[in-house]
């Protein structure tokens, strides 16, 4: 017995040794900022250590948001085909011009950059749907998430799944059930129907960028929904229920107007993320059939790096006119967050 | 019925409650959700196990089957398996030979030294449920994909570690300390959620250009590290940390570097972890940047690597389905592991 626990002692000394020499890398690796951040503070005194702290973020903020902000007026303001502004000749207003020469703005065909224009419209008719039906959508499996329900986090957990999953896997799934010889299509058949080429027919093509964008995020707006439903004092419930008060009663006298500002609030979220919608579509119908689901950043994308003749200064004017309208969203949105706190 | 009635009236609705109408309802929205969530992703699975030829099957079958073949002695390569009628009528499990325009020569595995001629309609392949594993391991071996799952990787976790660093410090900053130009900092962190990289894309695309990242991953990793979204979740998070510690610790004659890094940080873990997982989800996920900025193979992540590839003229369904499972699975994980973290960290900040 003693034998054994005084072989075991070194033993365990030497465990320790080790991982204390294992460890040592690592808190060596740990300490590495210690020194100098120790002598900086000392140069400059600790009350300047903020800025200290706060300096690599705001260099990256910097040279990615704020210092691109500013070229991207330069660039749409400046024309030809180079990328560095200044070896780009001042045009003015002429980029802008050319996006608005329109004969009408209903009519793509009547302007002069007719891709913009499509892609306006189609981003406009992908917004009014998809926000349309992803606040159905969530409304309806968030309260059925909030009814007594068993397993409710398992269920949360299913509509939760497709929000993690990447653009370009969404739209493979749903491409590999689509295609001509896809699930869907042997569905039909064997239920009698001819096979419909979903891409090749402009109005599925964007019932479909539509479906898939609502599939993938309605589990995001559903939580931001449950959240909002579960912050609902059980009382009223209560009083309700001794009042005998009928179900559809409860939810449009009771649930719906308590709910409302989470409502707006997934209203005006789906509508600044729909505006910028482009990964999933783009892998999804690639923008076709012919320009049938073209979106705005797709053609600031194009106008941009993928064709022929790369136009900076167009894209760049669309992308301002695009960040007006996000700029627009996003006051409404911090409006309605004011007013939600007050 | 009545053991559907005992699940419906659950723990919660307490016994005497009776099964209300919209309770059924209720359960089979939820079931059919079950069905529209996972059925596309399961059948994106399935189908990655199929070989090429099942994968051309109209209509499809549901499981992987491929046509069994079977070795011969005395035959250099395994041979197709077809059950066939033979002309007395009686059902054999022959491997086919060669074939001779409407007629197969087919020998019994069996009996090798036999051959039998038989009409190419008497004959039906044996079809086995067989997971085609060689979707996955072909393209691992010959395609770039390894290539782009490396990418991938080290974007992820460079992108993840200086984004925790950075975000952190901006974090301390504007948490712990009054100092002039704290209210213009945050006003600028709030401006900058504002600012998507979709509405900059050609302005940071000439930075980057200036400073010579273009097809480089560190183009990819740059531009996103700084969040304003992680700089705000763990900013709230360290605003709950006692001050009477720092307080201590300044006593103790800590610099302010260690009782950021010593103190605060290991206090901060739980938010720091909702962080990471939200960078990893947002840069494994990436799309739009990256295909803007990487144009050589090289260098491609998966996301662009797989939509490509997609592109092509003939789309290799079969290695393209079981690539877009693999880039699936790290998210699988996260989603089974971490889902509750997510969760909160959305409520939380209402964003992600």
């Amino acid at each position: 017995m003693t034998q054994a626990s005084s072989a075991a002692a070194p033993a365990a000394t030497l465990r320790a040794r080790l991982s204390e020499l294992a460890a040592w890398p690592v808190r060596a690796a740990l300490g590495l900022f210690d020194p100098p951040m120790q002598g900086l503070q000392r140069l400059i005194g600790a009350g300047r250590m903020p800025y200290v702290f706060l300096a690599p973020n705001f260099v990256f903020f910097g040279l990615f948001v704020f210092l691109p902000i500013a070229i991207n007026v330069v660039f749409s303001v400046t024309g030809g085909t180079a990328l560095f502004p200044s070896e780009r000749p001042y045009v003015g207003t002429e980029q802008y011009a050319y996006l608005f020469d329109c004969g009408s703005y209903l009519d793509p065909r009547s302007c002069r950059e007719d891709h913009f224009w499509r892609g306006v419209g189609n981003t406009a008719r992908f917004v009014v749907f998809q926000v349309t039906a992803m606040v159905v959508f969530s409304l309806v499996t968030a309260l059925v998430l909030n009814m007594k329900i068993r397993a409710r986090g398992f269920f949360r957990a299913v509509y939760f799944f497709p929000v993690l999953l990447s653009p370009v896997v969404v739209a493979l799934i749903w491409k590999w059930i689509l295609q001509r010889d896809g699930l869907l299509n042997a569905a039909i058949t064997t239920l009698g129907g001819q096979k419909i080429l979903f891409f090749v027919d402009p109005t599925w093509a964007m019932f479909w960028a539509v479906f898939v964008s609502v599939w993938a995020h309605m589990g995001f707006y559903t939580l931001i929904l449950l959240a909002g439903l579960q912050a609902i004092p059980t009382d009223l419930y209560e009083a309700a229920e001794m009042d005998r008060t009928p179900r559809w009663r409860v939810l449009l006298r009771i649930t719906l107007p308590l709910l409302w500002p989470n409502l707006i609030v997934v209203i005006v979220l789906s509508l600044i993320r729909g505006v910028q919608t482009f990964d999933e579509v783009f892998v999804l119908t690639g923008g076709g059939p012919g320009t049938a689901t073209l979106m705005i950043v797709q053609y600031i994308y194009e106008t941009a790096f993928a064709n022929q003749v790369q136009n900076f200064g167009l894209a760049a004017a669309a992308s301002v006119v695009l960040g007006l309208v996000l700029f627009v969203l996003t006051l409404v949105q911090l409006a309605v967050a004011r007013r939600k706190e007050a | 019925m009545a053991s559907l009635t005992g699940l419906l009236g659950s723990r919660r609705n307490g016994a005497g409650r009776p099964v209300h109408w919209t309770d059924i309802a209720a359960y089979a929205y939820l079931a059919l959700g079950v069905v529209m969530m996972f059925a596309p992703v399961l059948w994106l699975v399935v189908s990655s196990f199929k070989t090429q030829s099942a994968l051309l099957e109209f209509p499809p079958s549901f499981l992987p089957f491929a046509q069994a073949e079977v070795t011969v002695p005395g035959q250099p390569q395994p041979l197709p398996l077809f059950r066939a009628t033979l002309p007395d009528g009686t059902v054999k499990e022959l491997a086919q030979l060669r074939r001779i325009g409407l007629v197969a020569v087919m020998i019994d595995p069996a009996d090798p030294s036999q051959q039998v001629r038989i009409a190419i309609d008497k004959r039906e392949p044996v079809r086995r449920v067989a997971l085609s594993t060689s979707n996955y391991t072909e393209p691992l071996r010959q395609l770039a994909f390894t290539t782009y799952l490396r990418n991938s990787v080290f974007v992820t976790v460079v992108a993840t570690l200086i984004t925790l660093l950075i975000n952190s410090m901006a974090a301390y900053a504007l948490a712990v300390y009054e100092f002039r130009g704290k209210a213009a900092a945050s006003l600028a962190v709030i401006g900058t959620l504002m600012i998507p990289i979709t509405i900059i894309l050609v302005p940071v695309y000439l930075v980057v250009t200036k400073l010579g990242l273009v097809n480089s991953l560190w183009a990819v990793i740059l531009p996103g590290a700084a969040t304003p979204t992680g700089v705000f979740l763990l900013r709230q998070y360290m605003l709950t940390l006692p001050k009477d510690l720092i307080e201590a610790a300044r006593m103790d004659k800590a610099s302010e570097w260690q009782i950021y890094w010593r103190i605060v940080m290991p206090l901060t873990l739980p938010a720091l972890a909702v962080l990471a997982i939200f960078s990893i989800m947002w840069r494994w996920n990436e799309f739009l940047w990256p295909l803007a900025v990487l144009t050589k193979t090289e260098v491609f992540t998966l996301q662009i690597g797989l939509n490509a590839f997609q592109g092509d003229l003939q789309t290799q369904w079969h290695y393209l389905l079981a690539m877009t499972v693999v880039t699936l699975i790290p998210v699988t994980l996260v989603f089974v592991f971490l889902q509750r973290f997510i969760a909160t960290g959305i409520g939380s900040t209402g964003m992600k």
